[in-house]
């Protein structure tokens, strides 16, 4: 899907055993797979149906989407950071695309 | 006998008025087997607990089309005794399904929030499942508005 | 109370939806049997507009990224309100939370892209916005809510969507953007983006942008369609009143284009305005025709002294 852009927020740094909050934000249609074009054939679903957070490539959060959620899908959620890293974040589409978004925090 | 618009009115309020006392999560579940299969996949068939889960959506939704809603539950969030998974549903959908949220011991906290869309005013429920196989539950109600004149 | 007695007036419902395009209905669910089953909930909110509690705009403060809004002012001289409200005002909480939240903000998505465009050149000459203007945050900070201006080579006023296509053709030797294309929604939420907070204002000294004014005014003025209703029957004469379950604000423009929850999407000032005509069950003008660009010129000088909030959220 074109222009399908990730937007993240992680505060940059955090101190040792802190739970920070996490906010994600991706242009996405969330075709519900209920609607239909202007001939009235059914228009197919797709949507972003699994997102994950990973950090230092351990899971820390993931979602599976449904067709009711919105369009634009937006997610907040909460990391405990006990050292420095890097978040992965990762939206799978119902057309085999994967998107990415990665972000560091640094803890002392 | 005839209906005038005053009677519809009056029906529209009567209406309103009944929806607005509290939901109690037995009705819920015996109106919407769609969503009462899912639950019992969910939950393994345990006895859903109320308290502990908080589920905080509008009272009135501007739009059905971006409904915020948030969870939370009340957890240590420690490897021993965290939240699994909490799963929301909006009963009046075309399909009941909306998310489900997986929590590790890492998220530190079992706190979620999203934007749903909504069909029609209807009950948006979410069951919590704890690392110990406990579950909770919790509904709210949310009525879902028609815009001005063009709907 | 039997279901056939109640047909009449599903009859009544199901007309209203008829005038509605397709392209409005973003979600497959059956609109019009959720006109129908809330047809109740409607009528109800009627009833309710009454009651004074649920009409009036709201007492808060509009603060993004620590930038406090304007969303309340003392209107400009032969106004007809004593102050102005920004349209945030008239929704509720959740919706003003997502605009003060610019994270949350979906429409930032669109203004993200914007940038984006900003830099990449495109068209005969080689050139991207920035190859002239250079860092928007400088060049177009503040620019943006001074439009629509008067333009002295086509002896018309220019909105932001127009200035853009006249920089595309004249500067870039690119296409002009077509009406509410992706990219000139986002381009002109980027731009307008700069003057977030800015007070709005329009220089009618201008070239005949006083003429424009007036024919805006009569415009505003004049009703239109099968419901016979001009922009000044909600947005003036019943403001802050229910329209069945929505809100009527002053029908402000200082943050366009917007956000809204309806369409999902962003949505720009010409769309929303044909949106409120067709709604009217009128004949739609075409978007910048002298129609459209008069009554932006007047509704704008309606908002002077908003805040920018470009972009908004709106239901």
């Amino acid at each position: 899907m074109a222009n399908v852009k990730p937007r993240v927020k992680v505060p940059k740094t955090a101190s040792k055993g802190e739970i920070i909050t996490l906010k994600t934000l991706i242009s996405h249609e969330m075709e519900s797979g209920q609607r239909k074009d202007k001939e009235g054939k059914p228009i197919p679903r797709q949507i972003l149906h699994t997102f994950t957070c990973a950090f230092n490539g351990q899971d820390v959060f993931s979602c599976d989407m449904e067709p009711s959620i919105s369009a634009n899908p937006y997610l907040e959620f909460d990391a405990k950071v006990e050292e420095s890293g890097t978040f992965v974040f990762t939206w799978l589409d119902d057309d085999g695309s994967t998107y990415t978004a990665e972000s560091k925090v640094a803890v002392s | 006998m005839t209906v005038t618009r005053r009677q519809i009115l009056a029906f529209g309020a009567a209406t309103a008025a009944v929806t607005l006392v509290g939901i109690p999560v037995s009705k819920v579940l015996a109106a919407a087997p769609e969503m009462d299969a899912k639950i019992k996949e969910f939950t393994g068939g345990a006895t859903p607990g109320e308290g502990k889960l908080t589920l905080t959506a509008p009272e009135i939704a501007e739009n059905g089309n971006t409904v915020p809603i948030s969870v939370s539950v009340d957890s240590p969030m420690t490897a021993e005794d965290h939240v699994v998974a909490v799963m929301v549903l909006a009963e009046g959908n075309p399909s009941p399904g909306v998310a489900t949220f997986h929590f590790t011991p890492l998220s530190g906290k079992a706190e979620a929030s999203t934007r749903i869309r909504l069909a029609k005013t209807q009950n948006v429920v979410a069951v919590a499942r704890m690392s110990d196989g406990s579950v909770y539950m919790a509904a709210s109600e949310v009525k879902v508005t028609i815009g001005g004149c063009g709907g | 109370m039997t279901k056939s007695r109640v047909n009449p007036v599903r009859g009544v419902g199901h007309m209203g939806r008829t005038i509605v395009s397709k392209n409005e209905i973003k979600w497959g669910l059956s609109v019009s049997l959720f006109g129908v089953g809330l047809l109740s909930v409607g009528l109800l909110s009627v009833g309710l507009s009454i009651a004074p509690a649920q009409a009036d705009p709201v007492d808060d403060t509009l603060v993004i990224d620590g930038k406090e809004m304007i969303t309340r002012t003392a209107a400009p001289e032969g106004h007809p309100f004593k102050e102005v409200l920004s349209g945030w005002l008239f929704r509720t909480e959740e919706t003003r939370a997502l605009e003060a939240d610019s994270f949350q903000n979906p429409a930032m998505l669109g203004v993200d892209e914007g940038a984006e465009i900003w830099e990449t050149v495109e068209g005969t000459a080689g050139k991207s916005c920035a190859s002239c203007h250079g860092d928007a945050a400088e060049s177009m900070a503040g620019i943006g809510a001074h439009y629509p201006k008067w333009d002295p080579e086509t002896k018309r006023p220019v909105n932001m969507e127009l200035k853009i296509n006249q920089c595309r053709e004249k500067n870039m030797g690119a296409e002009a953007y077509k009406f509410d294309a992706r990219e000139q929604k986002a381009l002109t939420s980027f731009i307008k983006y700069q003057s977030l907070g800015d007070p709005m204002s329009i220089d009618l000294s201008q070239g005949d942008m006083r003429a424009w004014w007036d024919k805006g005014k009569e415009l505003y003025y004049t009703r239109t369609g099968q419901l016979n209703l001009a922009c000044g029957s909600c947005h003036e004469a019943s403001m802050g009143k229910m329209i069945r379950a929505d809100h009527l604000s002053q029908g402000q423009v200082n943050g366009f284009p917007t956000y809204r929850l309806k369409q999902q999407g962003l949505v720009s000032l010409h769309n929303r305005l044909r949106g409120c005509i067709r709604d009217t069950r009128a004949e739609m003008p075409k978007a910048f025709s002298d129609d459209l660009m008069a009554i932006e010129v007047y509704v704008t000088w309606r908002g002077t002294g908003l805040s920018m909030e470009t972009p908004a959220v709106r239901h």
